[in-house]
């Protein structure tokens, strides 16, 4: 894998320290954003240089697109009148220098370990390889997100989960005026949309043999709903059937967790013969869930009470 | 020259003219006084630029399904970068009125319209 080092990968290491640094640095917030994003795409072109397309993929879609449509919006709620809030004193407070200091401590620390590791060590990724025969998938990336380390993938939906339960508690703004509906934008979700829901699918079936998967599909099924909140403002207030799709994805997986174990194969240890179809099921479910909490927390826990 | 350097050639040709597109865009988006002829560079460039780069690549590709792929791409772009130009546009004239005048500072003016694309 030890791929050469071309000057393009040096440029965008200077690059991305510059940026975070320029994120973190500048005063004005809108600036702040806008670094934000783009350090967020060049990230991703970092994984694609790193051969790893899977997180590439998500980290356009959710850290960089999601992520900074979420700072740009809540920008727009701070108030473009309260001009005020929108720079922010710099300078080197206590807290702020003990953070710095932290993040360097961890920052030294991988790279440490990553210095320290034995030159004859392989890795994990023959084993993983070995294995993939029984795992139910071809992609061994999907084959170590949904099998061999499942427990992690169980719990970070957990945790997307736990994410907007928490906003539904703290949340409860009054809904903004809904802006003009523009010609433009409606024009733009009847186009994109579709595409999106096509695309989700698609990248979802793809995962089991290419880069792809649950938390990719899932990221453009919710990209393609904040396009519909911003064309035709949404409430997603907190029904019945609302809670009921944001827990799917981890009843699920829970669900076929258990089920395994009961018929005596161990938590979340799939039988090779049903991995794939198992590891389908928990995806499918797993993508609608995380589409529908991440456009939850984008349009925000404005229920239809406190909204009047 | 055999088919495939023919290829070849033309394929660097165009990339290489798509590649000025971006120059000339991004040397717009630096230089230009205004954001509407800010956001007019910016449009040349996603536009005409990825088109060429597009149009090499394609020459490039394996199958048939590649360049209706790389096809759909610059169509997507075409049309994302069209609505994000006329939405930066709306934004200025609802927040300044007259866009022509609606130019930041020296140094804040191109982070605006990079948010544009």
């Amino acid at each position: 894998m030890a791929a050469e080092v071309h000057a393009l990968d040096l440029v965008l290491v200077v690059l991305l320290v510059w940026l975070g640094w320029r994120a973190l640095a500048s005063a004005d917030l809108f600036k702040a954003v806008v670094q934000f994003i783009v350090f967020g795409l060049l990230l991703s072109l970092a994984w694609v240089r790193l051969g790893a397309p899977d997180v590439a993929l998500a980290e356009a879609a959710i850290g960089a697109g999601l992520a900074g449509a979420l700072l740009l919006d809540t920008l727009a709620r701070l108030g473009r009148d309260g001009a005020a809030d929108e720079t922010r004193p710099l300078g080197l407070t206590p807290a702020r220098a003990g953070i710095a200091l932290a993040c360097l401590g961890l920052a030294g620390l991988l790279v440490a370990s990553v210095l320290l590791l034995p030159e004859s060590w392989r890795g994990l990724t023959g084993p993983a390889l070995q294995q993939l025969g029984n795992s139910g998938v071809s992609n061994p990336v999907t084959a170590t997100l949904l099998n061999y380390r499942g427990w992690d993938t169980l719990l970070e939906v957990g945790v997307l989960l736990l994410a907007v339960l928490g906003l539904w508690i703290l949340d409860v703004e009054p809904p903004l005026p809904p802006p003009a509906p523009d010609p433009m934008l409606g024009l733009l979700l009847r186009i994109l949309l579709p595409l999106a829901v096509v695309v989700a699918g698609y990248l979802l079936w793809v995962g089991a043999h290419a880069p792809g998967g649950a938390f990719q599909g899932a990221a453009l099924l919710a990209a393609g709903g904040v396009l519909w909140h911003l064309a035709r403002p949404l409430s997603l207030p907190a029904t019945a059937p609302v809670r009921a799709a944001v827990v799917l994805g981890f009843a699920v997986f829970l669900g076929v967790g258990v089920a395994m174990a009961a018929f005596g194969g161990g938590f979340l240890s799939f039988p090779p013969a049903w991995a794939g179809a198992l590891i389908l099921l928990i995806e499918t479910a797993a993508m609608l869930s995380i589409a529908v909490i991440m456009l939850g927390l984008f349009v925000g826990g404005r229920t239809g009470k406190a909204g009047e | 020259m055999s088919g495939d350097e023919l290829r070849g050639a033309l394929s660097l040709v165009f990339i290489g003219a798509g590649m000025l597109f971006f120059l000339a865009g991004s040397v717009g988006v630096l230089r230009l006084p205004d954001l509407l002829s800010r956001l007019h560079a910016l449009t040349k460039a996603d536009n005409l630029g990825l088109g060429l780069v597009v149009l090499g690549l394609a020459l490039q590709a394996d199958d048939t399904f590649e360049v209706l792929r790389l096809l759909l791409v610059w169509l997507l772009v075409l049309f994302a970068s069209s609505v994000a130009c006329y939405l930066v546009a709306q934004s200025a004239l609802r927040a300044h009125g007259d866009p022509a005048a609606a130019t930041a500072g020296p140094e804040g003016s191109g982070e605006d319209a990079r948010d544009g694309r």
